[in-house]
C-alpha cells in the first residue's frame, strides 16, 4: 500500500491510526511519506481536501475501521459535492470476519456509496497495486471526487506478489475531454449573436486548471462574468468584466445581470438551488448554454438549449481559436456599461456599531493585507457570506470553502492541508494561509489547533464571534416570525484562551483598527496565531 | 410513460447495490429490473423499465452512465424492441376448476409445469402486457404464488448494445 502511494508521488497524508490500520502505520515508519496526525478523522478528510485544492493532486487521508471510518463520512460527502479529488484509505476488520459485526466493524463502502465517486473493498492483496492505480485515476480525472479504499487488516500484511501496473483499464469510465467540434461551433455562433450575454463560472474552473484560458476568453469575447460560491477566485475580483457572485447570498448586481441576460453560458457550474434560485424563471427569458465535464449535470436542474460536454480548459482552448468580430463587442457595450453603472451604485453596508467590528469591512481589508497568492480557507455560516461577498480575490489567490455541503468546521482542517501543499511545492514562505470561521464553526474544528502546533504550521485563524448561530438566526427572522430557537452559543469558551491553551499567540479586537493592527502583527511572524473579532449579533449576511 | 433501458455492467460484487441505491436516492420509480450474465462472463446485462417522463428517462440514463462499473447504457426505442417476461403462477384448485384453468392455459399458450390434486403451476413467457392479461384471467381463481422475472429486451434488426 505504501509502495503504491509512493508510486503515485504522494508525499503527505493525513490520518488517525487504529487497530485495523495498524499494519499500514507500522510500514509507514520506513517510508519517506510524511503523515500528519489530525485530532478527529473528519478533519483528515478536510485537510486532504485543502491539500488537493491547492496542489491540484488528490489528497490522501487514512483512518481506521468503524468509528474512524464513519467520522470521515462528512468530509467525503463534502468533497463529493464540491468535486474535490480525495483518496480515503480505511482499515477494515479481518476479511474472514467480515459481516459478523465484530468490534469496530462498519460497512463503510456501503455507507459512503452515495458520497464517493467510487469505492473498493479489497478482497485479495494482489489487487492492491491495481486498485490504488485506478483510485488515483478515478479521483483525479473527469469530474473529480473522493474514492474510498477499504482494506481488511489481514490483507495489509498478506505477502502477495505485487505487480504494479503502468496503465489503467476501466471500460466503464471514459470521460469526454475535448468538446464536440459541432457544439463548440454552435456555441461560438450563439456568442456572436448575443446582445446581453452572461458567463457564469463555478468550481470546475479550478478542477480543470482553466484560469488562464478563462481570462483570455472573457477578454477576447468581452462577456460580463459572474461566479458561483465555488467559483470565487476563478476570475479575479478586480477584473473589469467581473460582476460578482450569483445566488441567494450573492451580489445584487450579479443576480440582476443574470435576470436580464439573453444567453447564459454556464462553465463548470452545476446550477445548485443556492446559486440559481428560480431556474424556471431564468429559462423562460434566457437561452442556457451549459459547458460541463459531467453530462449528468447538464439539464438536471435547468433546461439547456446547448450542451457542451468536456474538459473546460480544453473547450476554452477550442473557443479561443475563433475570432470575435469587433462589432460583436461593440453591440454589447451598452449592456456592459449598464452593469458597470449599476455596480457603482451598489455599496456594502459597512455601518459600524459601537464596540464591534463590521465583519464585511474587516473581510475586505483583511484580504488586502494577505499579500499575493494567499489561501483563504473559509468556514460555513454568516462568516462565509461576509467573506465571500467582500474579499478581494486577486490573481493567484485562492478562496477555499464548502459550497455544496456547507460543512461547518471545514476551515482549520482545510488550512492544514493547504499549508502542506505549499510546503510540498516550496511556496510556503510566499503564501499566507488563513482559516476564517465563526464561533460556532470554530468549535467544530478547534481541536485541529493541536495539529497546527504539533506540525509547527504557519496558519492564521480568525474567529468572527457573535455568540450566535447567525445564519440560522436570519432564517428564523425571515421564515419563522423571528422566533429564535437554539441559536444562542452561551457557554462557549473564549477562542483566544483556547488558543493560548494550545500555545498559540492570540489576539482580540472589538474595533476594526485594532483588528487590522493585530492582523499586521500576526502576518509579520511565521508562528501560528489566532484573532478573535467581536462582531454584532444582529449583523445581516448581505 | 414507460421506458426500457438496457445497461451492460461489470459482473462483480456491489454493482447491483450501486444501481439500486442510485434509483432510491434520486427518486426514480422502477417498474422492473432484470439482470443476468452475457456471453462474456465478465459482463452482465441489466434491463430496467422505468416509469416517468422524458426528463426521468434521460436522468436515469445519464446517472447510470456515470457509474464506473456501468460500461454502456442505451434507452431502447419502444417500437423497435422485442420485450419478454417469464412468469410462474401457482393456483389452488377448487372442485371442477381444473378444466377451466387448463383451457385458459391452452388458449394463452402456457405450459403446465407442475400439478397436484389441488394445485396447478403455469409457466408463461411473453410480452409483459400478455403476462398481465394472463394474471388478470387467472385472478378469479385462488392464486397462491406468482414469480415474475421482470422485462428483458433486445433491439430488433441490426441495432445492438455492444460493449
Amino acid at each position: 500500500m505504501i509502495h503504491a502511494l509512493e508510486k503515485e508521488g504522494v508525499q503527505h497524508i493525513f490520518g488517525y491510526p487504529g487497530a485495523t490500520i495498524a499494519p499500514f502505520y507500522d510500514a509507514l515508519i520506513q517510508s519517506d511519506i510524511k503523515h500528519i496526525l489530525v485530532r478527529h478523522e473528519q478533519h483528515a478528510g478536510h485537510a486532504a481536501s485543502g491539500y488537493a485544492r491547492v496542489s491540484g493532486k488528490p489528497g490522501v487521508c487514512v483512518v481506521t475501521s468503524g468509528p474512524g471510518a464513519t467520522n470521515l463520512i462528512t468530509a467525503l460527502a463534502t468533497a463529493y459535492m464540491d468535486s474535490i479529488p480525495i483518496i480515503a484509505i480505511s482499515g477494515q476488520v479481518d476479511s474472514n470476519l467480515l459481516g459478523r459485526d465484530v468490534f469496530q466493524e462498519a460497512d463503510i463502502t456501503g455507507a459512503t456509496e452515495p458520497f464517493t465517486k467510487y469505492s473498493y473493498l479489497v478482497k485479495d492483496a494482489a489487487d492492491i497495486p491495481r486498485i490504488f492505480k485506478e483510485a488515483f485515476h478515478i479521483a483525479s480525472t473527469g469530474r473529480p471526487g473522493p474514492v474510498l479504499i477499504d482494506i481488511p487488516v489481514d490483507l495489509q500484511t498478506d505477502k502477495a506478489a505485487m505487480h504494479f501496473p503502468d496503465e489503467v483499464h476501466l471500460r466503464g469510465y471514459n470521460p469526454t475531454i475535448k468538446g464536440h467540434p459541432g457544439q463548440v461551433k454552435r456555441l461560438v455562433k450563439e456568442i456572436r449573436k448575443a446582445k446581453r450575454p452572461i458567463l457564469c463560472v463555478g468550481g470546475g474552473v479550478f478542477n480543470s486548471h482553466a484560469e488562464q484560458n478563462l481570462a483570455a476568453f472573457i477578454d477576447k469575447a468581452g462577456i460580463p462574468t459572474v461566479c458561483t460560491l465555488m467559483g470565487i477566485g476563478a476570475v479575479p475580483t478586480d477584473s473589469p468584466l467581473f460582476m460578482g457572485q450569483v445566488g441567494m447570498h450573492g451580489d445584487n448586481l450579479a443576480n440582476e445581470a443574470l435576470s436580464h441576460a439573453d444567453i447564459l453560458i454556464l462553465m463548470g457550474a452545476r446550477v445548485s438551488d443556492r446559486a440559481m434560485m428560480l431556474p424556471d424563471k431564468i429559462k423562460r427569458k434566457t437561452k442556457i448554454i451549459h459547458v460541463d465535464i459531467d453530462p449528468a449535470e447538464i439539464g438536471k436542474n435547468l433546461d439547456t438549449y446547448l450542451p457542451v460536454v468536456g474538459d473546460l480548459n480544453t473547450i476554452l482552448g477550442q473557443l479561443l481559436e475563433y475570432e470575435v468580430p469587433e462589432q460583436v463587442k461593440l453591440n454589447r457595450e451598452e449592456w456592459t456599461k449598464n452593469l458597470h453603472d449599476k455596480a457603482a451604485l451598489m455599496l456594502t453596508d459597512e455601518t459600524v456599531r459601537s464596540g464591534t467590528v463590521n465583519p464585511k469591512a474587516f473581510a475586505k481589508e483583511l484580504s488586502k493585507k494577505l499579500g499575493d497568492n494567499y489561501i483563504y480557507c473559509q468556514d460555513v455560516g454568516q462568516n462565509q457570506l461576509w467573506s465571500a461577498g467582500n474579499i478581494e480575490v486577486r490573481k493567484g489567490c485562492k478562496f477555499l470553502t464548502t459550497g455544496g455541503m456547507g460543512t461547518m468546521g471545514y476551515s482549520i482542517g482545510a488550512a492544514v492541508g493547504a499549508r502542506f501543499a505549499t510546503i510540498e511545492d516550496g511556496t510556503q514562505n510566499a503564501r499566507t494561509v488563513i482559516a476564517v470561521c465563526g464561533d460556532g464553526s470554530f468549535q467544530m474544528c478547534m481541536m485541529e489547533l493541536a495539529t497546527i502546533v504539533q506540525q509547527g504550521l504557519d496558519v492564521k485563524v480568525i474567529v468572527m464571534r457573535n455568540g450566535k448561530l447567525g445564519l440560522v438566526r436570519e432564517i428564523q427572522d425571515k421564515s419563522y416570525y423571528g422566533h429564535h430557537s437554539e441559536i444562542d452559543l452561551t457557554g462557549s469558551p473564549d477562542p483566544a484562551l483556547i488558543a493560548k491553551a494550545y500555545g498559540i499567540d492570540a489576539y482580540q479586537a472589538s474595533d476594526i483598527d485594532t483588528a487590522l493592527g493585530h492582523v499586521d502583527k500576526m502576518l509579520s511572524s511565521t508562528r501560528p496565531a489566532l484573532l478573535v473579532i467581536n462582531v454584532p449579533d444582529d449583523e445581516s449576511s448581505l | 410513460m414507460k421506458h426500457t433501458i438496457a445497461a451492460l455492467v461489470e459482473n462483480k460484487a456491489g454493482v447491483l447495490s450501486r444501481i439500486s441505491g442510485l434509483f432510491a436516492r434520486r427518486g426514480f420509480n422502477i417498474d422492473s429490473l432484470a439482470v443476468g450474465p452475457t456471453d462474456d462472463p465478465q459482463i452482465s446485462r441489466i434491463t430496467i423499465v422505468v416509469d416517468g417522463d422524458d426528463y426521468i428517462a434521460e436522468q436515469v440514463t445519464k446517472q447510470l452512465n456515470k457509474l464506473i462499473d456501468v460500461i454502456k447504457v442505451r434507452k431502447l426505442d419502444e417500437d423497435m424492441i422485442m420485450r419478454r417476461e417469464l412468469v410462474l403462477i401457482k393456483i389452488k384448485l377448487e372442485e371442477d376448476q381444473r378444466g377451466e384453468v387448463i383451457d385458459i392455459a391452452k388458449i394463452m399458450n402456457c405450459e403446465i409445469v407442475d400439478i397436484t390434486h389441488t394445485t396447478l403451476m403455469i409457466e408463461f413467457d411473453n410480452e409483459p402486457e400478455k403476462v398481465d392479461l394472463l394474471i388478470d384471467l387467472l385472478s378469479k381463481y385462488k392464486i397462491l404464488e406468482i414469480a415474475r422475472t421482470g422485462t428483458i429486451a433486445l433491439q430488433t434488426g441490426h441495432n445492438n448494445v455492444g460493449a
